[in-house]
């Protein structure tokens, strides 16, 4: 296990190295931060003073060593809009990611499990018919219309629930959370929603699936011949085994989750870190683009290793070995 | 079920968030400040929101006209030095007195912010400040200088006690955020909100609200639902397509008027052969845009009734100069060039092109309102009198830096372009000396002169005019430079100024602002 551990982690330095240098290059292809920074009615000798306290008048080799030399000392640059840290601006705005993300992945596997587990139950079944239907409109829908949608609706018809920021936060055992609050709640609800439509349909998709495959098995014959009540068959034997799949998709999906909430956040101006990089690429505001990266790749990393342990907890056939 | 609980629930805790004060405002705000540090970055979005905050000397009103805030009067007392009389009895938000010592700060800090993005330093280099006595103050320049107030009506006064080693982030935090302004900072959580309230002790008119909670929302109609859903009550840049559907709506009050921004062309007029512009069978050819009959037929070509009708929505006003009539330094004798398609081939023909020839237009597409969408009606309009136009767009983001100097030796690459200038200093000296100056970078003119349009009369009225004080004197000069630079020579083409739109919940009244900017003042309740 330890081993194992060790591998991977000397793997994703070897990812995250890659990774900077592909970023890096890539953010000093497209255009320059000044004509984005500048007041346009800033003369040539403004215009190069910028370039040169930005650093933006040294060869790309040289930035990037900077960036390697910084980063070794924690440090990912200095935005060029906020003149801040940043990662400090990024660590900034992950709670309200977090919370968004973990509260959506919850609204997929708490309503995603039992909705697609009934559906493998009941193939036949009308409600099951409409369940699968509902989720391909989960797969299809462009997540910035359903937003929309779902805002004119809730919204602004029905005025319900806020279309619009995160609402009130509040602090428990040392979190700090919207969810804490009928507020924030009520603000999360939404894009929460918004962003777990399309899991929620992934999850729902594979437990169907699972569900189905692991009905016909010779263990769940046995357990009904023997009398085991239909509950017991669905809670013990059906979930459990369904479950490998489920758990390789929300683990990683929760990575997508945290990473691609930006059209989320945008819609409804939720002021995470996904509202952040889609603003510092429309601004061109280069070190938040490659720490926002950098960072994400962690979080992957992360997470793949969270999900191969996990693995061996839910099924004792897989073994972790000290080499991958 | 959980779920109905949890709606419920949820619905309950909308009833309590709409119980706010209703002598609070909640702004929609299209690009949130980059930073409440007023000299931290000199741009529209942060210029705009520090008025909030913090005092000027020169006052800006919606029109750009000046009035007197924390100066009370200013002159020119010789040919180089400018005295300005400072407001007595001015407290700042922490309760102390504003006098002179705050100004000769702010000036020195202004020019001195670490990492700054864009300085104040375009506005105050050349200027050498002087303490007269607790309030009065001298500039002096080395030549006479006319745009004095309208460079100090861009940098917000600092109090020198609190600002003194203050950093940006100390502003952004609010330790050292006190200014004179007619609101007080509370707090801003970027991305999420920034929340101001009331100074009671104001120098000036009281503000109208108690509170005012800005939330940054950036896409539109995500703007235009909160508003519609109430949860905020008045929104700037209203996208143009939404405006005839809100203008029925009974709960929503719109305000537009044009900006000091004009949509214009420019074209190559410095390389005898221009990359994007070939003979229609591809073959190079010399730059046809060295002629001034092929400009002015480009000119006449552009229906720009259709532009401001059909692409616009009528949110435009069709341009014939730089600005729009009532700003200074207007010319009285120019309007928008007719369409004459006839006359416009007559003058291709005139000029050697009677079968015109092949060009590619670049703009961008997300900067200014409907940008992509007015390059492609213009390559069509242009495609009738004989010239084969295409149309590329791209992000602003690679879209400046080709269009300035994306070709050989940091020359603009491209050949015709669609472009937009706002003078900020709200007089027509500002595109004239950044737009149709001859590119000259050791006196920082002609900037943004991507045509590289050069005429030695238009550099001479436009120094002479940069040099006058004489405020009549010099829009007369400024009207001639005009009528030269754009009227005779096509230097550039202007198409039209744009028109921006706010909009508030019924009852509430905004006067529209012709720098685009957003400044809850203008705001007038019921």
């Amino acid at each position: 296990m330890t081993s194992f551990i060790l591998t991977r982690s000397f793997q994703s330095i070897i990812v995250l190295f890659v990774m900077s240098l592909i970023v890096f290059a890539g953010v000093n292809l497209v255009g320059d931060p000044v004509d984005m920074l500048i007041n346009p009615e800033a003369d040539q000798m403004e215009i190069d003073r910028v370039i040169r306290e930005l650093g933006l008048d040294r060869p790309v080799s040289e930035q990037y060593w900077y960036f390697v030399v910084n980063a070794f000392q924690g440090d990912l640059g200095r935005s060029f809009i906020f003149g801040e840290p940043a990662l400090k601006l990024i660590i900034q705005r992950m709670p309200a990611t977090m919370e968004l993300a973990l509260f959506s992945l919850f609204m997929a596997v708490v309503f995603g499990i039992p909705l697609g587990v009934y559906a493998g139950l009941k193939p036949e079944s009308k409600v099951s018919r409409t369940i699968m239907a509902g989720s391909i409109l989960g797969f299809s829908m462009p997540t910035f219309w359903v937003g929309i949608i779902l805002i004119m609706f809730f919204s602004v018809s029905l005025g319900w629930l806020p279309s619009t920021g995160r609402g009130e936060v509040a602090t428990y055992f040392g979190v700090t959370s919207s969810i804490f609050t009928l507020d924030g709640l009520s603000h999360l609800f939404l894009p929460a929603f918004n962003l777990a439509l399309f899991k929620l349909s992934s999850v729902i998709r594979l437990a169907r699936a699972g569900t189905r495959e692991v009905i016909l098995q010779d263990y769940i014959k046995f357990a009904r011949a023997k009398g085991v009540s239909e509950t017991r068959v669905v809670r013990v034997h059906v979930l459990k085994n369904i479950m490998i799949p489920v758990v390789t998709i929300i683990g990683l999906e929760f990575g997508s989750l945290i990473a691609f909430s930006t059209v989320t956040e945008t819609v409804f101006a939720w002021p995470g870190m996904g509202k952040l990089i889609i603003d510092s690429i429309y601004n061109l505001d280069r070190p938040i683009i490659v720490a926002y990266l950098m960072i994400i790749v962690v979080i992957f990393v992360t997470l793949n290793l969270i999900v191969d342990i996990l693995y061996s907890v839910l099924d004792p056939r897989v073994r972790i070995k000290g080499v991958s | 079920m959980k779920f109905t609980r949890f709606l419920t629930l949820s619905i309950a805790a909308i009833g309590l968030s709409v119980s706010a004060n209703a002598a609070d405002l909640r702004v929609g705000l299209k690009s949130e400040p980059s930073s409440i540090d007023p000299h931290y970055h000199n741009l529209g979005p942060n210029n705009g929101f520090a008025t909030h905050i913090f005092g000027q000397l020169v006052g800006s009103d919606e029109n750009q006209q000046h009035y007197p805030d924390l100066a009370v009067s200013w002159k020119p007392i010789n040919e180089t030095t400018w005295e300005f009389k400072l407001r007595k009895g001015v407290k700042w938000h922490d309760g102390s007195n504003f006098n002179a010592d705050d100004v000769m700060f702010t000036v020195d800090r202004a020019q001195n912010v670490p990492n700054s993005p864009s300085s104040f330093v375009t506005y105050l280099k050349g200027k050498t400040f002087s303490k007269v006595d607790d309030y009065t103050i001298h500039v002096k320049t080395e030549k006479p200088y006319p745009l004095m107030p309208n460079d100090l009506s861009t940098v917000k006064i600092i109090s020198a006690t609190v600002g003194k080693g203050a950093t940006t982030e100390d502003y952004n935090s609010g330790k050292a955020t006190i200014g004179t302004g007619p609101y007080k900072f509370v707090e801003w959580v970027p991305g999420d909100r920034i929340v101001l309230k009331r100074n009671d002790s104001y120098h000036g008119a009281k503000a109208t609200f108690d509170n005012v909670i800005f939330k940054p929302i950036k896409a539109g109609p995500a703007r235009i639902s909160a508003l519609l859903a109430g949860d905020v009550d008045f929104i700037d840049n209203v996208p143009p397509l939404d405006v005839a559907r809100l203008k029925s709506d009974k709960n929503v009050q719109l305000s537009s008027g044009p900006s000091n921004r004009v949509i214009y062309l420019h074209m190559d007029q410095f390389r005898e052969n221009s990359p994007h512009i070939t003979a229609k069978d591809g073959s190079p050819i010399k730059n046809p845009l060295m002629d001034v009959r092929v400009r002015k037929a480009i000119s006449l070509s552009i229906n720009r009734d259709a532009i401001v009708s059909r692409v616009m929505e009528g949110i435009a006003v069709k341009a014939g100069q730089l600005l729009p009539a009532g700003f200074h330094g207007v010319s009285p004798n120019m309007k928008a060039d007719p369409y004459d398609t006839k006359m416009a081939k007559k003058l291709m023909a005139e000029a050697g092109y009677p079968d015109g020839f092949k060009m590619t237009i670049h703009g961008p597409n997300d900067r200014y309102i409907n940008d992509a969408k007015i390059a492609e009606a213009l390559a069509q309009m242009l495609n009738r009198v004989g010239i084969a136009a295409s149309v590329e767009t791209m992000p602003k983001a690679v879209y400046f830096k080709r269009a300035s100097r994306g070709g050989p030796n940091k020359s603009p690459e491209f050949s015709f372009m669609l472009l937009g200038w706002g003078a900020g200093s709200g007089e027509a000296s500002s595109p004239l000396k950044a737009l149709l100056h001859t590119y000259d970078k050791s006196k920082g003119l002609g900037a943004a002169n991507r045509g590289r349009h050069s005429d030695a009369e238009v550099d001479k009225l436009v120094k002479k005019a940069l040099a006058t004080v004489d405020s009549d004197a010099r829009g007369k000069l400024l009207a001639q430079a005009t009528e030269k630079a754009v009227g005779e020579n096509y230097g550039v083409i202007p198409m039209h100024y744009q028109v921006n739109t706010w909009a508030a919940k019924a009852g509430y009244k905004y006067l529209p602002r012709t720098d685009e900017r957003t400044i809850v003042t203008g705001l007038s309740g019921n």
